[in-house]
């Protein structure tokens, strides 16, 4: 293995179609029109020497270190910024050129330090790379003059020096160093869009800045780290290549945090990761990353990491450190005597959204095939099961219908219930960058989200109020069938017409107009009538949407809802339009395609289905049981009841990320043995018996399915430092509970999918090897898979239009819960905050608090980072608000990112009709000062700290 | 708490979406939902309030769960 270098081209890759042929140091080259002669060279191998150009960003010609010469032209003009055209004739070296580029490099040189051997970017250089490319021997100009790079200079403090900004938990910026080339300011522009950065002054006063001379940490930095990757000297260096040097081999990877699913470089040290580089040739990601994906993978070692197995009888007694083998046979004697006891159906199992889908495949399997039920659900039933329904039921397949390049299309982009900003960051910018070249964005959310707020965007934003999403979508369809605006040709060919009569009738009623149902909703109804006008004739619109659309009790209701509209106006089945939700976490979409949910198989067959279930029982070698299993709520309500009396749960923390945390106590409490399978002693791991450590993705083989439908590999970079990897721990629990498994590598893991699944027909390691990644469906009909769906028909046939009834949630306001609650997320923590806590993100993100609106809190006289408690129906908790105007009044929001805050407890067992998706965006709530945690968090605290107890394995003899 | 009432709750807001079909869809709607999502025990457990007089439940689930309760074998 060594470590694999991407070619840096100068410049980015033009999209033009016409060709151009020119010839650069005697080879004929052809090249799109567009491209600079910079990248015509590097394509014909010939690298041009550059310290302002690289081809994340686009050109600014200001180092000149590029020049070239052109035949019939005068001068020497930089090759960055100079395209190519018909027939130049270019040479990249002679004698003028050589003596130019050697006088550039003397003036960068007499400016920087010359510690190179001790410098952080030592052996990663571009700036001592270039010396070397010019034969830069002597620098003619001593150290004495003007300078940037020494405190003091002649016994006087030098003013021209800045000291170090280590600020960021995970890179450093040196001023000393820096050459001022603007690749680090465009970066942040062009590629994050975060326009954090900027170059102060002129000359030799100009110095690169975060904000306006704040620290990194200070400013509007997001730590993407976009401009570590861009910066060419160790001016932006990773903290981590400082303290252990530079990584000697590397293996591309993929994140294990969001549905963006990035593409990484894992830079090694033998088995120490040295930093994680995002992957040009990543599909999904191209380059980019955000800064969990890129910095946040210090929980992987973190102390608190359990790396041994633990039982205990009762969850009164401490843990008790055992073998694999102990624990095994102690959790497949405590599943099979339940079984026993209360009958067959009364264990079941968690799968993961973190986890693999060869891990998520094998624990659904094992529950099918193995415990001989169907309870199986997945923490995607918590997010996106609406999502499944809702798009299965009017396209015919539970998934997206883009890739993410698709937004390189998009002229009209709607967001709803989703802050891709936050929760999915290269997506946002990667959309940005699209509004910035001119497409146009609607917002709707409750909220005024980042995305809202983000610079050089401009959003028509429509606030809604939590709930009323239905009421919402159904009003802009109104506008478009009333107003004309549908596209009928498209719905004539595509869709069935009679359906759509009937849907186009039923939403034209006028109690479905913005003006009817503004009274609702609280949106504006000329400015709804705009977002309708504007999607449904402005070109390319595309709907991207997320958990606040579907977890509602009308959370299915809504995502039928938005695929009418896509259908309505023909923006399905093309680049640039489409469908799309967000996924939370990196395989949602992989752990829902494997049969994590109780009622179908992997590839979303019905379990009722004779001919699929014969099918996998011939495969599997068992007799598989036919009716639906329980779901998450349903497995809990069950608990209670004491009907469910055993649960296998892997890398899931259900206590924490599910709604009406009483009642999941409750039910975890009833339960007689609870298997947890995860990283950490996670506080569903406050109630469970078993504990089996879990392993990281730096530490298995395997894959990951995005958001796009796009399955790309984990690889496996160190030994899983608890011995096991995930999937081979489910093979020994099963082995223990006598149902055997055996693979010897997750590649026969996907072989298996791949026998049992049509739409995986094609997918193999091999092919994934080949490719980088495929999009299923992948199978004869589309051996490279799919980038887009539905192309010229839906998969189902026919798109079916069907009516969707706004109906108000039983979750209503009152006099003593007069405000709603919503929740989200933010950028530098992930979802229950599992990992990311355990990391230095916690810099951005120490609390979670309350954002009330200046006229709310007013009322309730609390001021600014004033404790208060937050009170439902289901319970109460306590935490910090925060006095903001980006939530209307009336409406308060929270992140749930730490256990402490308990926000579940405030939340209730609502939850949408079709799926049981838990209604968490939508909570009637009262506010009151507080003066700290509640006496439930006090005793959660105090039964958590008990719980957690650990009695180590004697030693052995 | 597969309770009775939580269940009753359960069927009749997957009635409610439904409704606006009419009638003579949303009751087959409401009958196959029923049967492709819930597990045995919570069908048993609806069939019995059902034969208990079925208090709460709206008329079109009421319907569909008689027709469901008669499609289906008998469970053992
Ligand atoms: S880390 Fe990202 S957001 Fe921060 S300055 Fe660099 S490019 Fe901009
Ligand atoms: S910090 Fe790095 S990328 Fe930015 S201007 Fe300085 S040398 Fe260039
Ligand atoms: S968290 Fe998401 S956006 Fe960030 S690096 Fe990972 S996959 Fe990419
Ligand atoms: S690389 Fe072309 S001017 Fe700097």
């Amino acid at each position: 293995m060594s470590l694999i270098e991407e070619i840096d081209y100068g410049t980015p890759r033009s999209k033009s179609t016409t060709m151009v042929t020119l010839t650069i140091d005697g080879n004929e080259v052809t090249v799109p029109e567009g491209t600079s002669i910079m990248r015509a060279a590097m394509d014909a191998g010939h690298q041009i020497p550059k310290l302002c150009a690289t081809d994340m960003v686009d050109a600014f010609g200001s180092c000149r270190l590029c020049v070239v010469e052109i035949e019939g032209r005068a001068g020497t003009p930089a090759s960055c910024t100079t395209p190519v055209m018909p027939g130049l004739v270019v040479h990249t070296q002679s004698e003028r050129l050589k003596k130019l580029r050697k006088g550039v490099m003397e003036l960068y040189i007499s400016d920087h330090p010359l510690d190179c051997l001790t410098c952080g970017a030592n052996g990663d250089c571009e700036l001592q790379d270039m010396a070397g490319a010019v034969g830069l021997r002597d620098v003619r100009y001593g150290y004495e003059g003007e300078n940037h790079v020494f405190a003091k200079s002649h016994g006087e403090i030098n003013a021209a020096w800045m000291p170090k900004d280590e600020s960021n938990p995970y890179f450093t910026y040196d001023p000393s160093k820096c050459i001022v080339c603007s690749r680090c300011v465009r970066a942040c522009e062009e590629v994050q869009g975060t326009f954090a950065l900027t170059i102060s002054g002129r000359g030799f006063d100009s110095r690169v800045s975060p904000g306006m001379s704040e620290s990194f940490l200070g400013s509007e930095c997001v730590s993407c780290g976009a401009c570590v990757q861009a910066c060419p000297t160790a001016t932006l260096t990773e903290k981590s290549v400082i303290e252990i040097g530079q990584p000697e081999h590397s293996v591309v990877t993929t994140c294990a945090y969001c549905g963006v699913g990035c593409a990484f470089k894992a830079e090694m040290r033998g088995e120490e990761v040295v930093r994680m580089v995002p992957y040009k040739d990543g599909k999904a990601n191209r380059g980019h990353s955000c800064v969990k994906g890129r910095f946040a993978w210090g929980y992987t070692n973190h102390k608190e990491r359990i790396l041994n197995p633990m039982i205990r009888e009762r969850i009164e007694d401490p843990w008790k450190e055992v073998s694999w083998d102990e624990a095994f046979s102690f959790a497949a004697a405590k599943m099979r005597g339940i079984q026993k006891k209360y009958g067959r159906d009364a264990i079941g199992g968690i799968t993961s959204s973190r986890c693999t889908n060869e891990e998520t495949y094998l624990v659904q399997k094992l529950i099918r095939g193995g415990f001989g039920n169907n309870n199986v659900d997945t923490c995607a039933r918590v997010c996106h099961s609406p999502t499944g329904y809702g798009l299965s039921q009017t396209f015919g397949t539970s998934a997206g219908t883009q890739d993410f390049d698709s937004v390189e299309d998009t002229d009209v982009a709607v967001i709803i219930g989703a802050n891709p900003a936050s929760a999915h960051p290269v997506f946002a910018s990667r959309l940005k960058k699209r509004l910035r070249q001119g497409a146009k964005l609607i917002v709707i959310d409750p909220r005024r989200t980042e995305m809202v707020e983000s610079p050089h965007v401009k959003a028509l934003h429509l606030p809604l109020m939590p709930g009323t999403n239905v009421a919402v979508v159904t009003a802009l369809a109104h506008v478009i069938v009333t107003e004309g605006l549908a596209n009928e040709a498209f719905v004539r060919e595509r869709c069935d017409w009679a359906e759509f009569e009937e849907w186009a009738a039923f939403v034209a009623q006028p109690k479905h107009s913005p003006e009817a149902t503004a009274i609702l909703t609280g949106v504006d109804p000329n400015d709804l009538r705009e977002a309708a006008r504007i999607y449904a004739t402005g070109g390319n619109g595309a709907i991207y949407y997320g958990l606040g659309v579907t977890e509602h009790s009308q959370g299915s209701t809504t995502v039928i809802a938005i695929a009418n509209l896509a259908m309505a106006t023909g923006n399905i089945g093309r680049p640039g339009v489409g469908v799309n939700p967000l996924r939370g976490q990196n395989n949602v979409q992989g752990s829902c395609d494997m049969g994590s949910f109780p009622h179908e198989l992997p590839g979303y067959r019905h379990i009722s289905g004779d001919a699929v279930r014969d099918q996998f029982e011939a495969l599997w070698n068992v007799k598989l049981n036919p009716e639906p299993g329980l779901r998450i709520p349903n497995m809990f309500d069950a608990a209670i009841e004491g009907t469910f009396m055993g649960i296998y749960v892997q890398g899931e923390d259900i206590l924490q990320s599910d709604p009406n945390t009483k009642h999941v106590v409750a039910a975890l409490s009833a339960m007689e043995c609870v298997i947890v399978h995860d990283l950490f002693l996670n506080e569903t791991a406050n109630y469970a018996h078993v504990f089996l450590p879990g392993s990281s993705f730096l530490e298995k083989d395997g894959t990951f399915t995005n958001a796009e439908r796009r399955i790309q590999r984990v690889r496996k970079v160190m030994s899983p430092k608890n011995g096991m990897a995930d999937w081979e721990v489910t093979i020994a629990l099963a082995k223990a509970m006598g149902f055997e498994m055996n693979y010897n590598h997750p590649s026969e893991i996907m072989d298996e999918i791949a026998a049992l699944t049509p739409t995986f027909t094609g997918v193999s390691y091999a092919k994934l090897d080949e490719l980088g990644s495929v999009q299923w469906p992948c199978n004869e009909k589309a051996p490279e898979g799919t980038p887009v769906m539905h192309i010229g028909g839906f998969v189902r046939g026919k798109g079916k239009f069907i009516v969707t009834e706004y109906v108000a949630t039983d979750e209503r306001t009152g006099p003593r819960f007069p405000l709603l609650l919503t929740t989200g997320r933010i950028l530098s923590q992930y979802n229950v905050g599992a990992q990311t806590r355990r990391t230095e993100n916690v810099v951005w993100h120490a609390e979670d608090r309350l954002e009330i609106h200046p006229h709310d809190a007013e009322q309730r006289g609390v001021r600014d980072g004033d404790w208060v408690r937050l009170q439902s129906r289901a319970g109460e908790t306590t935490l910090r608000a925060e006095i903001t105007d980006r939530v209307s009044p009336g409406v308060v929001y929270t992140t749930f990112h730490h256990p402490d805050t308990q926000a579940n407890v405030i939340t209730t067992d609502y939850s949408d009709w079709a799926t049981n998706c838990p209604e968490y965006k939508v909570t009637a709530v009262q506010i009151s000062p507080s003066n700290g945690p509640s006496d439930w968090q006090k005793a959660y605290d105090e039964q958590a700290r008990h719980s957690r107890r650990i009695v180590p394995a004697e030693a052995a003899e | 708490m597969s309770s009775p009432d939580r269940l009753v709750y359960m069927a009749n807001q997957i009635g409610t979406f439904f409704r606006s079909q009419g009638h003579d869809k949303a009751v087959p709607g409401i009958a196959d939902h029923i049967k492709k999502f819930w597990d045995p025990r919570m069908k048993r457990a609806i069939f019995a309030h059902l034969d208990a007089g079925g208090v709460g439940l709206e008329p079109d689930v009421r319907e569909a769960l008689t027709s469901l309760k008669q499609s289906l074998p008998a469970t053992p």
